[in-house]
């Protein structure tokens, strides 16, 4: 079973590489965010992490419609030309970090992206791949993971009946 | 006028009354503003959700402040937006409404915002459309302007919060006013303390208080501690006959001044629907006074706008297009 605590200091070991390119956290919503707290307090950040909600970015719209409870990107210092690295807590098919980048560029025009998440499983669709890892698993198709928290974190694998 | 509101698909398919949404569908479409309000303050207000739809704003009555707004709110979800105004249109060489439409339609559009001057015309144009066309009622006649109504209720309750704890008092010619007969029914829908409505027998309409309103035709009791005050327009043009004595005589009786507004709630906000009567309904000094709210009114406007739109084109979801 995956151990978060654990994942998330192999996170923080590897984000460690980063560090002198003074990178601003973001976090993807709302799991993604979750985990970007965590880092940020680990690397003893200074300035505010930012969050991103992807809903209006999503390629699914037409299929899906919209949330009503979209939460507002808060991005609270300026992004141009500055290193981010953006958190997510699973990497799955990359469409979530495909739309987070769409979003991104709509704010600003960063120096960099590098890529962390808790979990990387497989079933990519996108080429994107992450630079900072806490875990990898492999997972049947049909199996889900999700992200439970805030407060503790915790690991849950579902399998979907459809 | 038509009645009875079709019910199911046609409801998601389409935004056309306040009268069948009930106090949670109301709230989620609020909520859904709340979070379009942000993508308005950023530095490109523009979000990808309806790139490649066709709007069309079909507007066969005045309007600058909705017709702008819907426009604006198709632009920043990067639709592509076409204005038809009745002056430049064929209906004036005799094409029916629906033949309009159909030609419209043939161009591809997904979405139409109709004004009308008669009561159902939306309602008309949504039950001739296919499946994967909707249609959003921008006002029609005397019968509603949904969109207008819940861009009220998202200010109500950005500045005064639960709408089980207000008084909100609706001035003036509520007898022709399709805003009224959306705000009046959102309210109840979201469980307003009291709504009252306030103004002369001559334009309140029979029967009011049927609609769950109490009536008042004297304004210092209407006002007494109301939290919201909602200001109509005096709509000279829809009246058939003298309803009111004379503007003088009207605003001295209805017209609210900083001594009536005085009388409402310590806090109470100002709300108009636009165009205002300065000195008619509504004195200048309150108008750009510190407790009216009819500029935030047209800039939320934009946010639940986009959320109306986005919500439509997002309800086709799993739908094929019909060949």
């Amino acid at each position: 079973m995956i151990d978060v605590e654990t994942a998330l200091g192999h996170m923080t070991d590897s984000a460690r590489a980063f560090i002198e390119r003074r990178p601003v956290l973001i976090g993807i919503h709302t799991g993604g965010v979750w985990i970007a707290e965590r880092l940020h307090e680990r690397l003893g950040f200074k300035e505010p992490l930012g969050t991103l909600d992807i809903s209006f970015y999503r390629d699914d719209f037409s299929r899906v419609g919209i949330h009503p409870q979209v939460k507002t990107s808060h991005l609270p210092i300026p992004l141009d030309g500055r290193h981010i690295i953006l958190v997510d807590d699973v990497l799955h098919t990359g469409r979530t970090i495909r739309a987070a980048m769409n979003e991104l560029f709509d704010f600003a025009r960063p120096a960099s992206i590098a890529l962390a998440v808790l979990i990387v499983r497989d079933g990519r669709e996108l080429p994107i791949q992450p630079d900072i890892v806490g875990v990898s698993i492999s997972l049947r198709p049909r199996q889900h993971i999700k992200l439970t928290g805030p407060d503790p974190l915790g690991i849950r694998i579902m399998e979907r009946t459809e | 006028m038509i009645g009875a509101q079709p019910g199911g698909v046609h409801r998601r398919r389409h935004f056309l009354t306040t009268e069948d949404l009930g106090g949670r569908a109301i709230t989620e479409i609020l909520d859904t503003a709340e979070s379009f309000i942000s993508v308005g303050e950023r530095e490109i207000k523009k979000v990808p959700l309806l790139r490649g739809k066709t709007i069309v704003n079909l507007f066969f009555e005045s309007s600058t402040r909705t017709r702008t707004t819907f426009e604006i709110a198709g632009k920043r979800l990067s639709a592509d937006i076409i204005n038809i105004n009745t002056s430049v249109s064929a209906t004036q060489k005799g094409e029916s409404l629906l033949d309009t439409v159909r030609n419209l339609e043939a161009m591809h559009t997904d979405l139409f915002v109709v004004r009308h001057p008669m009561s159902g015309a939306a309602d008309l144009i949504a039950r001739s459309v296919p499946s994967h066309v909707h249609v959003v009622n921008a006002g029609d006649g005397r019968h509603a302007h949904p969109t207008q109504g819940l861009l009220d209720m998202f200010t109500i309750r950005r500045y005064k919060g639960d709408f089980r704890h207000l008084v909100v008092a609706i001035v003036g010619d509520v007898l022709h006013s399709r805003v009224a007969r959306s705000q009046i029914h959102a309210l109840t829908a979201l469980g307003t303390k009291e709504v009252r409505v306030v103004g002369p027998r001559s334009l309140l309409p029979v029967a009011v208080e049927s609609l769950g309103v109490t009536a008042y035709t004297d304004m210092a009791e209407g006002l007494r501690g109301a939290d919201v005050i909602i200001m109509l327009r005096l709509q000279f043009e829809r009246m058939s006959g003298a309803l009111i004595p004379s503007a003088r005589e009207y605003f001295d009786l209805y017209g609210l001044t900083q001594e009536r507004l005085a009388l409402a709630g310590k806090n109470a906000i100002v709300m108009h629907p636009g165009p205002m009567n300065r000195g008619l309904e509504i004195a200048s000094d309150v108008a750009d006074g510190p407790q009216a709210v009819i500029l935030p009114q047209v800039t939320n406007g934009i946010a639940v706008r986009m959320a109306i739109l986005a919500r439509l084109a997002g309800a086709s979801a799993g739908e094929g297009r019909t060949p």
